[in-house]
């Protein structure tokens, strides 16, 4: 019987896990955008002490590699008794890694903007968040669209990772039918196509959030 | 159109008194004075680095002076009544919004169209209602001559239009002042003519302003008042025809000359 047809009449499991895959990296590229522009506000605090603890934790995440993350996460919180599912480590995993490159990029977008727009939100007498959130953050939004739809795409890579902590996400569910079936060519194909498939439709999101934002820039 | 006031008359709307400011080694600002009453348009002129732009900036505290202070209608900007206790951001900001700014560069906000642009400060930070601040806005729009562009981004215009929607936004908080910062300089020339005329527009109507400019002809027609500066001294100021055809000064002379040079 042809791979393909086996992977086809077990499409449930690799729908299934490809579902897991998008609703994971969905949730984790959210909430790591969400976090991170708070941590990029700290990164570009006017406190010192708040500028470095934030430093401290981009330049820590960006050094760990995020499979030993994922390891330490789901084997390693456990002996402090803190005790999750896969799916649930696996996530905070992907939420806690990423967030600090979505503030280390949101923070780079920050740092190019132009001076007199700020100044200008000073003038008019913005000041603290409102200055920030008014003025600041908007922009520093539109300029990072293609920076934060590059991430997305790392996530969804980054979470076929999580196999390793049997997170029946996409990159499991092929390996789960071609160990079943041994059809290994036709099922890692069908699923580098669904991983594909994503981001292209990312890349599109990108691309048109961007012709939105190039009118605003 | 309020009838031009005698300017010993009207009220003094800021004061600087002893400005100085150094960056590091460099003294930009020596023991400025400057008086500006209600109505009055007040031009400052001088050769580039002559600090002009600096002082500008320190009359709302965008830069920190080194010593002196600055009073609007009798509140003391950046330090507080109390002693030499510097304001904090939500002080300064309650200030600056009496204060309406014109930048060389517009400084517009990039992502909200026209209108929003000039309703942001009213609406977030004044807090003013927001039906009445967009009548208002729109209002201000036709007055600068570009209510067509209200839904454009900044992005769309040109330079005189933006200038003209920085004029507007500035307005739109209802300050008691206008500052201009060389309002001008990055137009190309044939843009120049629309920004002035509404500058002229305001100066006729009684809106005090102090206006950094390089525009010498719209000093000696408009200003009420010139103030010449050098190296960070105020050289000589007085009326423009005076200044104009009668500088007191070699230092003011030779910068005429240079400019009726060109």
């Amino acid at each position: 019987m042809n791979g393909f047809a086996i992977v086809w009449d077990s499409r449930d499991v690799l729908l299934s896990g490809f579902a897991n895959t998008i609703t994971l990296s969905a949730i984790a590229a959210v909430v790591s955008l969400v976090l991170g522009t708070f941590l990029a506000m700290a990164l570009m605090a006017r406190s010192k002490a708040a500028r470095i603890a934030a430093t401290l934790y981009v330049d820590a995440m960006r050094c760990v590699p995020f499979l030993l993350l994922a390891y330490l996460i789901y084997y390693g919180l456990p002996s402090f008794g803190i005790r999750m599912s896969n799916w649930t480590s696996g996530l905070i995993a992907l939420i806690v890694y990423n967030v600090a490159y979505m503030a280390e990029l949101l923070r780079a977008a920050w740092v190019n903007l132009p001076k007199e727009s700020i100044e200008a939100g000073h003038a008019f007498g913005f000041h603290g968040l409102k200055l920030v959130r008014r003025i600041i953050l908007p922009p520093v939004f539109f300029a990072a669209v293609p920076m934060i739809g590059n991430q997305t795409i790392q996530i969804i890579k980054d979470s076929a990772f999580l196999t390793i902590i049997a997170v029946a996400e996409l990159t499991q569910a092929a390996m789960a039918i071609q160990t079943t079936y041994f059809v290994p060519f036709a099922s890692f194909v069908a699923a580098i196509a669904l991983y594909w498939i994503t981001c292209m439709a990312i890349e599109t999101g990108v691309a048109f959030v961007g012709r939105v934002a190039k009118a605003r820039q | 159109m309020t009838p031009p006031m005698d300017a010993a008359e009207a009220p003094v709307v800021l004061t600087a008194h002893g400005v100085s400011k150094s960056f590091g080694t460099n003294t930009v600002l020596t023991d400025m004075e400057l008086t500006v009453r209600k109505g009055e348009t007040v031009c400052l002129l001088g050769p580039s680095g002559s600090g002009k732009s600096t002082f500008l900036r320190c009359l709302n505290w965008l830069e920190e002076p080194d010593a002196g202070f600055i009073v609007l209608k009798g509140q003391r900007i950046g330090i507080r009544p109390s002693g030499n206790i510097v304001m904090n951001d939500k002080e300064l900001a309650a200030i600056r919004t009496r204060i309406g700014m014109v930048f060389q560069h517009f400084a517009l906000w990039p992502h909200l169209t026209v209108l929003d642009n000039v309703m942001a400060a009213p609406i977030h930070v004044q807090r003013r209602d927001r039906a009445e601040v967009r009548r208002e806005a729109e209002a201000l729009l036709q007055r600068v001559g570009i209510a067509d562009k209200a839904g454009q981004y900044p992005a769309r215009l040109s330079g005189g239009q933006k200038q003209r929607v920085g004029i507007a936004r500035a307005l739109a908080m209802k300050p008691d002042l206008l500052l201009f910062d060389e309002p001008t300089s990055a137009l190309d020339p044939e843009l120049v003519g629309e920004v002035l005329a509404v500058m002229k527009d305001l100066a006729r109507e009684g809106m005090t302003m102090v206006v950094v400019t390089h525009e010498m002809a719209f000093a000696r027609d408009v200003a009420s008042r010139v103030v010449f500066l050098d190296q960070g001294r105020i050289v000589e100021s007085g009326a423009p025809e005076e200044f104009f055809t009668r500088p007191k000064t070699d230092r003011a002379r030779q910068f005429l000359l240079r400019y009726s040079a060109q």
